[in-house]
């Protein structure tokens, strides 16, 4: 991500989601054969434009109990995908503990060393806000590269520390042991802000990149923790011409994107 | 071959207050909502469910039924959370075990092979540990000297799951995409209960589905009652889709005491039969309020 922008670029008119989706295909750059599993809007078309265009390879679902050829643009119809394999829940968690995965998750809280809330907001003997449960969070961290998608980052998102750690951050993966971290990444964060990684010496938050249109002191004072800041930091990259025009025309034509992030 | 054919009220009367019981489907989707309904009917207290959770966990809180809910989420697929369950455990209403959903499964499959737990990488790191301070850890005996955690066996009192089609003797088909984990709940219990769109003759099963979809045996089952719609309102394809409409009404009769209060006159303090034809009737005024609303 450290394409530079030139004004006749912007001036393409790239919207913020455009920005946040592409910057959640980067997620996948890299893989080989693995399970992509997207949640969110952004983090469904990034899957399936990597694997249209710089991961070939990626295996998609259907969001339901099947692996789909090619990458079906979003809410296409059930009738018209074509199917390759049969992949029900219970052997979701067969690829799950073997590897073959790269997932993006959604957090209600993130931290400063990459745990995931999605359990309970306050206390959980009894919570203020009960939320969805930790679902395969802790087994997903500890098993494969996980990612996080953020559409809305704000001081209530991205905190000090979570409530209730759900997927499992550097520091609390390190601190259970060399069984935790023998298959742990939390590779990206992505939010309609800007893009970050663990890749610091202590394994805390360090922001890669800020969507064009927001200023570093965005992203800081949205953040509720001290973020590591890079000397430079670039913006986020600019799609490609193909990247856009399978976003706009093939994957997402009508727009789903711009209602999960605005700008 | 026995004939394991049963009423929904033979169903209740095998259970007892206090029990543990194992629920099947995930989420919104195949949930043995007739079952749930009987046993809301019922003067049964003080249950341990465990649940891939959706509105059968909700319903059950709702009614003051649950004393401890075992999970790893509850969701209602269309809507991300259940208003009751999400209200029994902001006010402390009940006691919980929440676990990763891959912990719940092998929790479910060391049940069903009778041992004492099955080892797992997930969960270490989490706050899983914390909460649920019971949960230990297993050192590899190998040079590995792995730890990992030791997931117990979630041994069940009563199990019930809800399949399309099933013969007497207790063979069950699932013909949608998923069969879930419905086969280790009913492993994992002592009384074993399937709930059926249909009861069929044996030999019309296999025109039913091919073989894959004949995915209860009838060594897993004691009891088979037929309860066409009896997933309602989640999803049970290819028989029907989630009833969208209603589960919209639940969730928002559930923010306001006295549409609780009418929800549960209407569609709760009656029969099964009773509720088919509540929802029915429900279906059709949803239907002529839109095509009002459209000027039509």
């Amino acid at each position: 991500m450290t394409d530079t922008v030139t004004t006749e670029e912007t001036a393409a008119g790239v919207t913020r989601a455009e920005y946040c989706a592409i910057a959640c295909a980067d997620v996948f750059r890299g893989d080989g054969e693995v399970m992509a599993s997207a949640f969110g809007t952004a983090p469904a078309l990034g899957a399936r434009l990597a694997r249209l265009t710089f991961a070939p390879d990626l295996v998609l679902t259907d969001g339901d109990a099947a692996l789909v050829a090619g990458a079906p643009a979003l809410g296409a119809r059930p009738d018209s995908l074509v199917l390759e394999s049969h992949m029900p829940y219970r052997r979701v968690f067969d690829v799950v503990w073997s590897g073959r995965r790269n997932l993006i998750m959604m957090a209600s809280q993130i931290d400063r060393t990459g745990n995931q809330n999605i359990s309970a907001i306050g206390p959980w003997a009894q919570p203020k806000a009960q939320l969805v449960g930790v679902r395969g969070a802790p087994g997903n961290t500890v098993n494969h590269s996980t990612s996080y998608w953020v559409p809305n980052h704000s001081t209530r998102s991205f905190v000090e520390q979570v409530d209730v750690v759900s997927g499992v951050g550097y520091e609390r993966a390190a601190a259970a042991g060399p069984s935790a971290t023998k298959f742990h990444e939390i590779r990206f964060v992505v939010s309609n802000l800007g893009v970050f990684d663990f890749q610091t010496p202590d394994h805390v938050m360090r922001l890669v990149s800020v969507h064009p249109g927001v200023t570093i002191d965005d992203v800081v004072a949205a953040t509720g923790f001290a973020l590591v800041l890079p000397d430079e930091v670039p913006d986020t990259r600019e799609p490609t011409a193909e990247e856009l025009d399978l976003l706009r025309t093939v994957l997402d034509p009508r727009g789903m994107r711009d209602r999960e992030v605005k700008a | 071959m026995a004939d394991k054919r049963m009423t929904l009220d033979d169903f209740v009367g095998e259970l007892s207050s206090g029990m543990t019981i194992g629920i099947g489907g995930w989420g919104s989707r195949r949930k043995p909502m007739a079952a749930v309904r009987a046993i809301l009917r019922s003067d049964l207290t003080d249950l341990t469910v465990v649940s891939y959770g959706g509105p059968d966990v909700g319903l059950l809180c709702a009614a003051g039924k649950v004393a401890k809910a075992v999970y790893g989420f509850v969701t209602l697929d269309s809507i991300p959370t259940d208003p009751h369950f999400k209200a029994a455990r902001q006010s402390g209403a009940i006691e919980a075990m929440e676990v990763d959903e891959g912990m719940f499964y092998l929790g479910l499959l060391a049940a069903s092979q009778r041992i004492p737990f099955l080892p797992t990488r997930s969960g270490l790191g989490s706050d899983v540990m914390a909460v649920n301070p019971s949960l230990r850890t297993v050192r590899s005996p190998y040079d590995d000297g792995e730890e990992l955690v030791a997931m117990p066996a979630l041994r069940l009192d009563a199990a019930v799951v809800h399949v399309n089609r099933a013969d007497a003797a207790g063979s069950g088909q699932i013909l949608g995409p998923d069969p879930f984990f419905d086969e280790l709940f009913l492993g994992a219990a002592d009384r074993r209960f399937v709930t059926t769109e249909r009861v069929v003759a044996t030999e019309q099963l296999a025109a039913e589905g091919p073989i894959q979809t004949l995915c209860i045996s009838r060594l897993l089952t004691d009891g088979v009652i037929e309860t066409p719609g009896g997933a309602h309102f989640t999803a049970c394809v290819p028989d029907y889709g989630r009833d969208e409409g209603f589960q919209k009404e639940y969730v928002a009769a559930a923010g306001d005491p006295d549409a609780w209060a009418a929800f549960q006159e209407r569609f709760l303090a009656v029969d099964e039969d009773g509720y088919q034809a509540a929802t029915r009737e429900a279906a059709d005024e949803r239907a002529a309020a839109k095509a009002a609303k459209e000027g039509k």
